[in-house]
């Protein structure tokens, strides 16, 4: 029975190496239709084929299926432009960091997927970057913000801000829209994503001369009670509180505060976004608050406007911070080919190697922020936009 | 001024922590086994009272008294269907059976109620101001402390003055001995959990009052934080529950407040350590001695 097994998987494998060996000839028509986004027909024939893959089922479902919709709506409206066309095919990997991650990879490249917009979460995307540089495919991930997933790799770009980064996007914003403000910083320091931004906000605040007046922190064990580091935030001046925190325990902060009649001006990071969902909670107490995300869907710009529009019409809902990056991904790499003077008869090395050339030179203005740039590492640098939460609604301050 | 605001705050922690020991211990004290499911009960009276407050619309009051009805019938269902058939085994097979318990319901709660956060109105609101809005108590720390205060004094009264408590206290000396003088231990036993679940249902009300984010992990960690203070101040001892728990709490508070946030859970366990050994029977515990 082994060796039965043992054969079939050896000749399955050799047709997987053979059909590896000829993918840029291989017809898109062989391929099973992809779960979210059926590629639309007849496409130009000079079209780019870019791919992205990311959970459309399971728990993490709402983050991918947000980034492949927008995805559409950005190729449709680039192809509408006329200029470079573009073909789209989505993969689903479940968000998972390993063997699906790498079939959806494979399926994709199987496809002959020049350049990928991808992945969705970072678990995957670490995955798939190792194997994407080693192939030299190009990879622009709209929200996989893990500093691993670019580390080492000059292939993989990021949409998003790094976690890190975000630390020096809100003391930079402080320093420009809170000068003077005395700030308090309550962080968990049992949690790499908290003391990652605490540790870059401190650095950064001391740089623009952001004045922190108070810095305490607490662990999952310690989560219950903020009153100690509330009376002493209160009591060293602090009018300004930096959160680099999950919301849950922002919640417990912000009632606590209220209790002890501590009305600073609370400040967060994408960590915030989702207090207003939490079930029972009395929003008038997140009021006033601050968060740093890179898109809102009630910012008044035009673009931004006529995205959301798109988005309800298509989808009928409002789109979040990821479709926001996904859509904001197609252009960038619109952006970088026509930089490079990409033409899609190009392998997806020869294209990869000359975005990567091109990609610290340009910037590129989304809807997640104005005049993107790249370094060299794939990190993004982006003005920080931030919301302010008014009547439980996030608007542009 | 300072220093009284990190008293009230570490009182106002301390007497949650309090509240949810007087549960350990009267297990303990009573039917010698670490109730390590505690925690979760609390948790699980956090739920219900948040359901009946929120989505049935009852009042507080009542909604507390449900949750107290429903933890009083889940802690007898777990003492007769976990703990009962190990009465004559090991204490150590108890103290799994315990943790397994915990687990169960954290994820039981976690498949019924998600995995989302709720926020829990409290059972009081307001704030009580002093010197000038200087120093501010809120109600919900008063309530606890005065909860905490009536429930040791009454807790101390059943088992120092009824029959029922008498029987509890003999059921503590010697299990055997008080089954031959007429005791009915396993009813005993089942009353000292189901007094021990419904404190539990009190203690998750003002837990979740003072720390509003409701989710299934809520009670574990206070629950570890409470079995401490309970062995702090001598676990089976009633009063020694408070004191631990008050003391705890301050201990805590003073640390964060003076010494550094980050340090404040090592300084808590150091003071443990030390009065484990110089007092290894807690605060106000018994050292008895086994008769050979």
């Amino acid at each position: 029975m082994k060796k039965v097994l043992a054969f079939v998987l050896a000749v399955v494998m050799v047709f997987a190496l053979a059909a590896c060996g000829g993918s840029s000839s291989a017809p898109a028509a062989t391929q099973a239709p992809a779960a979210a986004a059926p590629a639309d027909a007849a496409p130009a024939a000079g079209a780019f084929k870019i791919g992205s893959q990311g959970p459309l089922t399971g728990g993490a479902a709402i983050y991918g299926t947000a980034v492949m919709n927008a995805i559409q709506i950005a190729v449709d409206e680039v192809n509408a432009m006329g200029g470079i066309q573009f073909e789209f095919q989505s993969q689903d990997d479940e968000a998972d960091s390993g063997d699906k991650a790498v079939n959806a990879y494979n399926n994709l490249m199987d496809w002959g997927m020049q350049v990928m917009v991808g992945t969705v979460t970072s678990g995957s995307g670490i995955t798939v970057a190792a194997q994407a540089y080693q192939d030299r495919t190009f990879m622009l991930t709209p929200s996989g913000s893990s500093v691993d997933l670019i580390a080492d790799k000059d292939n993989a770009f990021q949409v998003c801000f790094t976690d890190p980064n975000q630390g020096v996007g809100s003391a930079d914003y402080l320093a420009e829209n809170f000068a003077g403000a005395k700030v308090a910083v309550i962080y968990r320091n049992d949690d790499a994503y908290s003391q990652g931004i605490r540790d870059t906000f401190v650095a950064e605040a001391a740089v623009k001369g952001v004045e922190v007046v108070y810095e305490g922190t607490f662990t999952n064990d310690t989560a219950t009670d903020f009153t100690v580091q509330l009376t002493a935030a209160k009591d060293a001046g602090a009018d300004m509180l930096f959160l680099p925190i999950y919301y849950q325990p922002a919640a417990v902060i912000l009632t606590q505060a209220n209790q002890m009649g501590y009305a600073p001006t609370v400040f967060g990071v994408d960590g915030m976004d989702g207090i207003l969902t939490l079930e029972n909670f009395d929003t008038a107490l997140a009021e006033g608050v601050y968060l740093l995300t890179p898109f809102s869907a009630d910012a008044d710009d035009a673009r931004t406007q006529a995205f959301v529009a798109e988005y309800e019409k298509r989808y009928g809902e409002t789109p979040n911070q990821f479709a926001a990056d996904g859509y904001d991904g197609v252009f960038i790499v619109k952006a970088a080919l026509e930089a490079a003077g990409c033409t899609p008869d190009m392998s997806s090395t020869e294209i990869c190697e000359a975005l990567i050339q091109v990609m610290p030179t340009i910037s590129v203005d989304g809807i997640t922020g104005e005049g993107m740039t790249w370094a060299a590492t794939g990190e993004v640098s982006k003005a920080p936009m931030a919301v302010v939460i008014k009547d439980g609604v996030y608007v542009t301050p | 001024m300072k220093f009284l605001a990190y008293l009230v705050s570490g009182i106002s922690l301390g007497s949650i922590y309090a509240i949810i020991a007087l549960g350990y211990t009267m297990v303990y004290g009573i039917a010698k086994m670490l109730n390590f499911a505690h925690g979760d009960v609390i948790m699980i009276g956090g739920y219900i009272s948040f359901l009946a407050a929120t989505n049935l619309g009852l009042p507080t009051l009542v909604s507390v008294l449900l949750a107290m009805v429903v933890c009083t019938v889940l802690g007898i269902v777990i003492e007769a269907l976990a703990y009962k058939p190990l009465r004559s085994a090991p204490s150590l097979a108890v103290l799994i059976t315990a943790i397994g318990v915990s687990y169960l319901l954290q994820n039981a709660a976690l498949l019924i109620w998600g995995a989302n956060p709720k926020s829990y109105t409290p059972v009081v609101e307001g704030t009580l101001h002093l010197f000038d809005g200087q120093l501010s108590v809120s109600y919900v720390s008063l309530l606890t402390v005065a909860c905490c205060i009536v429930i040791m004094v009454g807790l101390t009264l059943f088992t120092n003055r009824t029959k029922m408590g008498k029987a509890m206290r003999a059921c503590s000396e010697d299990k055997g001995a008080a089954q031959l003088m007429g005791i009915n231990v396993n009813r005993t036993i089942s009353l000292t959990f189901a007094i021990g679940s419904a404190l539990a249902a009190i203690a998750g009300a003002l837990l979740c009052s003072f720390s509003p984010t409701l989710m299934p992990t809520t009670g574990a960690m206070p629950g570890i934080k409470a079995f401490t203070a309970a062995v702090f101040g001598g676990i089976g001892s009633i009063p020694g529950a408070f004191l631990g728990g008050i003391l705890l709490g301050v201990i805590e508070a003073l640390a964060k407040g003076y010494i550094s946030t980050q340090l404040s859970n090592s300084i808590v366990f150091a003071v443990l350590i030390i009065i484990l050994l110089v007092r290894p029977a807690g605060l106000l515990g018994k050292n008895t001695q086994e008769k050979v």
